[in-house]
């Protein structure tokens, strides 16, 4: 029986740890330093609904505990491609992938992999907030509980709330419905939701598109400090927020068969003052997108 | 005339034709509103009807002694007027369907909204159609002919009665299967697939999304299903007429034919009751508990259709 | 576990998780097979008992004490005038009511508590009809057990029915055509019967279709409003006395011969046959339609 949460409590930062498993700290090793190297490495990704090519040959690296954005227009397979990363897009009956997208060395796409054990390494939080119509707390505590976390609940749900940084507006009320929450605290809850598994990348599918300015910022605030312990990939079609957040940034066009491409990729600095492609530069300057 | 003082007439015409076209049509406008008020002119009729001949059996017999009263022998020379063995036949039947459908339409539920590939969605449903359109006289025949001997026989041995409260179950069983499934199933299907989204993100399997879910995402959709069906099932009449038994019998086991409320009704209709006497208006006091009763439940049904459809739109 | 290996899902609970997930798949499968299997079973059974019995002579025959000699002459008779009739009283009443909720109702209270008032007769147990029917058009309005009676009790039956699929028809027209008309300057019934029923009937036949073949099965409330059951002539007119095809069966299953529970097998394989193919023309009409649907 794997004991699942010293598998996980071995992700965690460590002042979370320190919640989760007080006297058993002792004889854990040292989480690694930051910027050590590739999360995840896609190479010559290609994805198909149907006979529709959506993505063609994409090559990226995902930087570990850095925040990665992904910009350009609408319908250039930027949902796509994150959706690639987590195995979502395996819903789809119609979909196929070809290529490989590395995680710790292995394939996700690989054939004996779990795409539920690929979901509970890397989480995913989505446009719209999509909390479950059920408490505050039970939302929070779904994810371990079906992971097989039995005891600390309490914990967790907290430790994940304060994450999250909505557990002082929640505390007093976390049996009350989540739905009864502003959009803001809603896509936070689900943020909190998504931190419960301690997942080691989040995948952020324009986040904020559903909520207002003021919201909107809180959650990039958060985003910078998850970025300490987690690598962070984000789909937005705002620039200025991907300007605002990201380390790195990878722009996609859709070409003229209307398949997806990664035309650059490189340091958000960079890509916004000295764009290397003619897209890029005409996507950033409002030429059309 | 000069050009404006034709036009002037011609504008003035079509206006009159106009508001004359207008004020000829109101009796359609009537009629059509009298078409939709005869469903009122029923719900009435049905309501006056039960009541006025209720009314007359209650001139002569007491509403305790019906309501709570253990035997029913109105057809006799010594008659007893307490409605409890009919209401307990036509409960019991009605339970026992339920216990069997309930799951299994539930199943069927979950597995049609979640599980199943179009093209066995395509076969499965049709199936469940025609077991809903199968005329209630041909369950009561399969329930005699089939489920009574080589079922309900076979496995309680060969002296139960061919005429026992459990085959009338299961047939009712049958019917009632469709109506469970395809009401859940609608249920589950209005939940946003963005709640999916959010639980498989969270690495759950498709089973735990189903159940923990989808499920009781549905939950009052489902419940409203499930009381619907119950409700069928208190007021069919074939399958208990033909399989159920047809003799009042107060008794909890489902291997002894008892006669439920709606059996009574076809047993006094096939004989010749003359109108005016207290035989005839029995029947009457006992279809105003058969009213009662599946109004109470579609109403509470509704009810929480209502408050599923108000949570999902 | 972390490192390679755990993305393939090894772990003990992991391998619980999928197998309960199995388990359930099949749970739901069996479930779905036995509904399959039920009626396979009964279909299989009442064909096999009264397919040996099925002969032209059979249905132009009348009922006998002789079970060898009974047929469902009077019974198919006795169903198509009633049927006849209650299509005539529910189908136009049903339309009518459809067009007046849809097209020209307020929306308010008295609105509201028609649409109510639908949905719940709609759940009303059939044999309460039965004894509306005999109450008020057997006794009361003096129409005796007479087709016309018996066709005024199903037509009560089956009208929420035939309301809500010729709602549903209604509302699959778009609203462009009703602005379009009106914008012409055409009356809203102009509009109605002119631009939105013609293509909106389609979809209300096959409702209409599907309400009466539930109609034919009815065999409660007619017993209640007194069709009798030992019929040996075809009704001569709407005021005769009639039986039906679902009341003759039963009279015959609760004959203890078994004989005649062979001769009500052969009914039931005739009723089915006619409730088939009247199903089967209801999808046919709609699978045509919706080929030549222009939007």
């Amino acid at each position: 029986m794997v004991n699942r949460e010293l598998e996980t409590a071995e992700r965690l930062p460590r002042f979370v740890r320190e919640v989760l498993l007080g006297d058993r700290m002792a004889g854990m090793a040292e989480p690694e330093p930051a910027d050590a190297g590739l999360a995840l490495e896609v190479k010559q990704l290609n994805a198909y609904y149907g006979s529709f090519h959506a993505l063609r040959d994409v090559n990226l690296g995902i930087g570990a505990r850095q925040i990665t954005a992904i910009i350009g227009p609408s319908g250039c397979g930027k949902s796509t491609l994150i959706r690639c990363f987590n195995r979502m897009n395996d819903l789809i009956p119609s979909f196929r992938a070809q290529g490989a997208v590395l995680f710790e060395g292995e394939n996700l796409y690989g054939r004996d992999v779990d795409p539920v054990e690929v979901r509970y390494r890397i989480g995913m939080v989505f446009q719209k907030p999509n909390p479950f119509p059920k408490s505050i707390y039970d939302n929070v505590a779904f994810g371990p509980r079906i992971h097989g976390f039995k005891g600390r609940l309490d914990e967790i749900v907290e430790g994940a709330l304060v994450r999250a940084a909505l557990w002082d507006e929640v505390k007093d009320k976390l049996h009350q419905n989540a739905l009864a929450l502003s959009g803001g605290q809603q896509q936070r809850l689900c943020i909190a939701r998504a931190l419960a598994v301690a997942p080691e990348v989040l995948l952020m599918d324009e986040p904020c598109s559903a909520l207002d300015p003021i919201a909107t910022l809180r959650i990039e605030d958060l985003m910078r400090e998850l970025a300490r312990d987690l690598t962070i990939v984000i789909v937005t079609h705002n620039m200025q927020q991907a300007a605002r957040v990201s380390d790195k940034t990878a722009v996609m066009m859709m070409a003229e068969d209307r398949a997806g491409e990664m035309v650059e990729f490189g340091l958000t600095n960079e890509i916004f003052t000295n764009p290397k492609d003619r897209r890029t530069e005409d996507y950033i300057t409002g030429r059309f997108g | 005339m000069s050009a404006g003082a034709i036009a002037r007439e011609r504008v003035a015409a079509r206006s009159r034709k106009r508001t004359l076209r207008r004020a000829k049509e109101w009796p359609i406008y009537a009629f059509l509103f009298a078409c939709a008020a005869v469903s009122i002119v029923t719900t009435l009729g049905i309501v006056a009807v039960l009541i006025e001949e209720t009314a007359n059996f209650f001139g002569e017999v007491s509403v305790v002694g019906f309501l709570t009263g253990t035997e029913w022998t109105p057809l006799f020379t010594e008659k007893h007027f307490g409605v409890l063995p009919l209401m307990n036949a036509t409960l019991m039947m009605a339970l026992g369907a339920m216990l069997v459908a309930v799951p299994l339409g539930l199943l069927a539920a979950i597995y049609l909204s979640e599980y199943a590939h179009p093209r066995i969605r395509s076969v499965v449903k049709p199936v469940l159609e025609v077991l809903a359109g199968i005329p209630t006289v041909v369950y009561g025949y399969f329930a005699l002919q089939f489920i009574s001997p080589e079922i309900v026989r076979f496995v309680f041995g060969g002296d139960t009665s061919l005429f026992n409260a459990l085959s009338a179950s299961l047939a009712m069983a049958i019917m009632i299967l469709p109506l469970v499934s395809s009401l859940s199933e609608d249920a589950m299907r209005s939940v946003p697939q963005s709640l999916r989204e959010g639980a498989y993100g969270l690495g759950a399997t498709k089973f735990e999304v189903a159940t923990r879910v989808v499920f009781p995402g549905a939950l009052s959709g489902i419940v409203a299903a499930v009381i619907l069906a119950g409700s069928r099932a208190v007021g069919e009449t074939m399958i208990v007429t033909i399989v159920g038994g047809n003799q009042p019998n107060l008794s909890w086991n489902p291997l002894e034919g008892m006669q439920a409320m709606s059996a009574y009704i076809v047993q006094v209709s096939l004989g010749d009751t003359p109108r005016g006497t207290i035989e005839y208006s029995t029947i009457f006091a006992v279809g105003l508990m058969l009213f009662v009763v599946t109004l109470s439940l579609n109403v509470l049904a509704q009810w929480l259709l209502s408050r599923f459809r108000e949570a999902y739109e | 576990m972390t490192g390679a290996g755990a993305l393939r899902g090894v772990g003990g609970r992991a391998v619980l998780r999928r197998n309960s997930g199995r388990v359930f798949l099949a749970l739901c499968l069996a479930a779905v097979l036995a509904a399959v299997m039920a009626l396979a079973v009964l279909l299989v059974t009442v064909t096999a008992d009264g397919i040996g019995r099925l002969s032209l002579d059979f249905i132009n025959s009348y009922p006998s004490r002789f079970a060898d000699r009974a047929g469902i002459k009077a019974a198919l008779a006795g169903t198509l005038w009633v049927m006849a009739f209650t299509g005539l009283f529910a189908v136009p009443v049903g339309i009518g009511a459809a067009i007046y909720l849809e097209e020209f109702a307020p929306r308010n209270w008295l609105t509201r508590a028609i649409e109510t008032n639908i949905n719940n007769l709609a759940g009303v147990p059939s044999i309460i009809y039965g004894l509306l029917g005999l109450a008020l058009f057997v006794r009361a309005m003096d129409l005796g057990r007479s087709v016309m009676a018996g066709a005024l009790t199903l037509a009560l039956l089956v009208l929420p029915i035939i309301i809500v699929a010729a709602r549903e028809g209604l509302r699959s027209v778009p609203p462009s055509i009703r602005e379009a008309a009106l914008g012409l300057g055409a009356t809203p019934w102009q509009t109605v019967w002119a631009q939105v029923l013609p293509p909106a009937l389609p979809a209300m036949l096959t409702g209409i279709i599907l309400a009466l073949s539930r109609a034919i099965g009815e065999t409660a409330p007619l017993i209640v409003m007194g069709a009798l059951t030992f019929v040996a002539f075809t009704p001569s007119g709407p005021g005769s006395a009639f039986t039906v095809l679902p009341i003759q069966i039963y009279n015959w299953i609760s004959r203890p011969q078994a004989a005649f529970q062979t001769t009500a097998a052969a009914g039931i394989i005739v009723l089915l046959l006619v409730l088939l193919s009247m199903n089967a023309v209801a999808v046919g009409l709609r699978m045509y339609f919706e080929r030549t649907r222009r939007w």
